[in-house]
């Protein structure tokens, strides 16, 4: 999200639209991110219910990916899974993995 | 509606929160909250007897404390409403953590400030440094020398805190101008609520709580990616002001026949020395000027009416050309260079090649008396430091203290 100056901010910090913290980018804060396996997931949507954001999307039936613009990475969705199909996969091993696939290229 | 008590201009002679009383009754506030503390309570008290006879509209809120007070007056500001609170001393510290938000939200609420002593030791008497720890909150201050001006400047303010959109604080010495009887001229009520005009709260705040249909947040939080952009925004709004005040000023010399002006000069432009000075003091200063200009020393004083937004220009176009001031601050930073006024006027002065020499006198605490006298040993004080007759060890002196 592109930053506001302080001619474009309401006067006093007035929030003037309802629900727009999601447009703030809380991903940044995360230090592992919920990989699931397709093989393993059932949708059941236990994850949807504990999720304390809304990163987990879904239709009422079944489970999309992620929405990593908010999962901070705390990790429940992977604790409460019934057949631990979420594996919580540190930041600094994704970023490894993306770097290597780089330097392949 | 409230009613017309005054149909034309007329001179009687009141206390200054007399005079503070009349000037919220012929503002018609929509909200006032208040929590009594010496010597603001009589004001009140005035306030409360007109609430009782249904001379205004006001809802008067009698909080818990001043602390609440405020928060009452934030609120009904936020909501579009005209609100006042009046406080003095403690009772200020008090509700301080509540003045930089108010400040921020770019509410315009008015303040009128008794100015009264800090405790410890406990005293209920004139300084200013009930005033000087409200310096960084963001608010505007005015200072005046008697309940005429008193009377003035809160109808002046509440113009101002509506056009820049900021709170103002009025300051008023306690006791000294409070409780002291002087001739006020007074307005026909009618013409107050014309020069104001009707508070209207769909317009008086950008975003009013009361207006339903686009529901606003006060108070969210701003994290390190925002915090400075809304503190900048204030910063701008408070640099500004001086420039709403100088309109408003000359909008209410025409309506009133005054000469206020953000600071206000007497007899500096042949002066060598001067005096600086905020308040009543102004008074005794000019005697003691005159005194000394007939014994030949060109001597003047500067009046400093607005304090925040501090006039640096006009401070810097009215001393420039002297060659030594006393500064005088009713307040002691204790452990700064100086005084705060003495630290404004110092850092104002810095970017001349040259400039006057200054020196701080820290006087009137806790009530003390202040006398032509006291401003004669000021200005000798000050000559002699300059003529090299006598030197310092620091750049503040207490100007009455016993050894």
């Amino acid at each position: 999200m592109k930053l506001k100056g302080w001619k474009e901010l309401p006067i006093g910090g007035i929030v003037t639209q309802p629900g727009n913290s999601r447009e703030v980018e809380t991903g940044t804060w995360r230090i592992a991110r919920p990989i699931v396996d397709p093989s393993k997931c059932t949708d059941c949507l236990i994850c949807w219910v504990f999720c304390p954001d809304d990163s987990i999307p879904s239709n009422g039936k079944i489970r999309f990916e992620t929405e990593l613009y908010h999962c901070k990475g705390c990790g429940i969705c992977a604790v409460e899974c019934p057949y631990k199909a979420i594996e919580m996969v540190s930041e600094a091993d994704v970023i490894l993995e993306e770097l290597k696939l780089i330097e392949k290229k | 509606m409230a009613v017309e008590l005054i149909k034309e201009r007329k001179t009687v002679a009141m206390t200054g929160n007399q005079a503070i009383a009349e000037a919220m009754r012929q503002i018609n506030y929509d909200v006032v909250a208040a929590y009594p503390i010496s010597p603001q309570t009589e004001l009140m008290g005035f306030f409360a007897e007109y609430l009782a006879n249904g001379l205004v509209d006001t809802e008067f809120v009698t909080v818990e404390s001043e602390h609440s007070a405020m928060s009452a007056i934030i609120g009904a500001a936020a909501s579009g409403a005209r609100a006042m609170t009046a406080t003095a001393a403690q009772g200020l510290l008090y509700m301080y953590e509540n003045l930089p938000i108010a400040s921020n939200w770019r509410l315009p609420i008015t303040m009128v400030l008794v100015n009264r002593a800090l405790s410890a030791p406990l005293n209920i008497h004139c300084d200013h440094s009930d005033a000087m720890t409200a310096r960084d909150s963001g608010w505007l201050q005015l200072f005046t020398e008697n309940s005429q001006e008193a009377y003035h400047s809160l109808i002046m303010a509440v113009k101002i805190a509506e056009k820049a959109l900021l709170p103002v604080i009025v300051n008023m010495e306690g006791y000294i101008v409070s409780h002291t009887i002087g001739n006020v001229n007074l307005f026909a009520d009618a013409e107050v609520r014309d020069w104001l005009g009707e508070s209207d709260w769909r317009t008086t705040v950008p975003h009013p709580l009361l207006d339903t249909d686009h529901p606003v947040t006060y108070g969210a939080t701003a994290l390190p990616d925002y915090y400075t952009e809304l503190k900048y925004q204030q910063h701008v709004a408070t640099w500004s002001a001086k420039d709403v005040v100088k309109e408003v000023l000359r909008e209410f010399n025409e309506l009133a026949g005054t000469d206020y002006a953000l600071v206000e000069p007497y007899k500096l432009e042949d002066a060598d020395f001067a005096i600086v000075v905020m308040g009543s003091t102004a008074g005794v200063a000019r005697t003691a000027a005159d005194i000394l200009r007939e014994r030949g020393v060109k001597a003047g004083v500067l009046k400093v009416r607005l304090f925040r937004p501090f006039p640096v220009d006009e401070i810097v176009e009215n001393l420039k050309h002297l060659k030594a001031v006393a500064v005088l601050d009713r307040h002691d930073s204790m452990n700064g260079l100086a005084s705060p006024l003495f630290q404004d006027i110092a850092a104002s002065l810095y970017h001349l090649p040259e400039r006057p020499m200054l020196h701080d006198f820290v006087y009137g605490l806790g009530g003390r008396e202040v006398t032509v006298e006291d401003m004669l040993k000021a200005f000798n004080r000050l000559i002699n430091l300059y003529t090299g007759k006598e030197t310092r060890s620091s750049f503040v002196d207490y100007l009455q203290v016993r050894e």
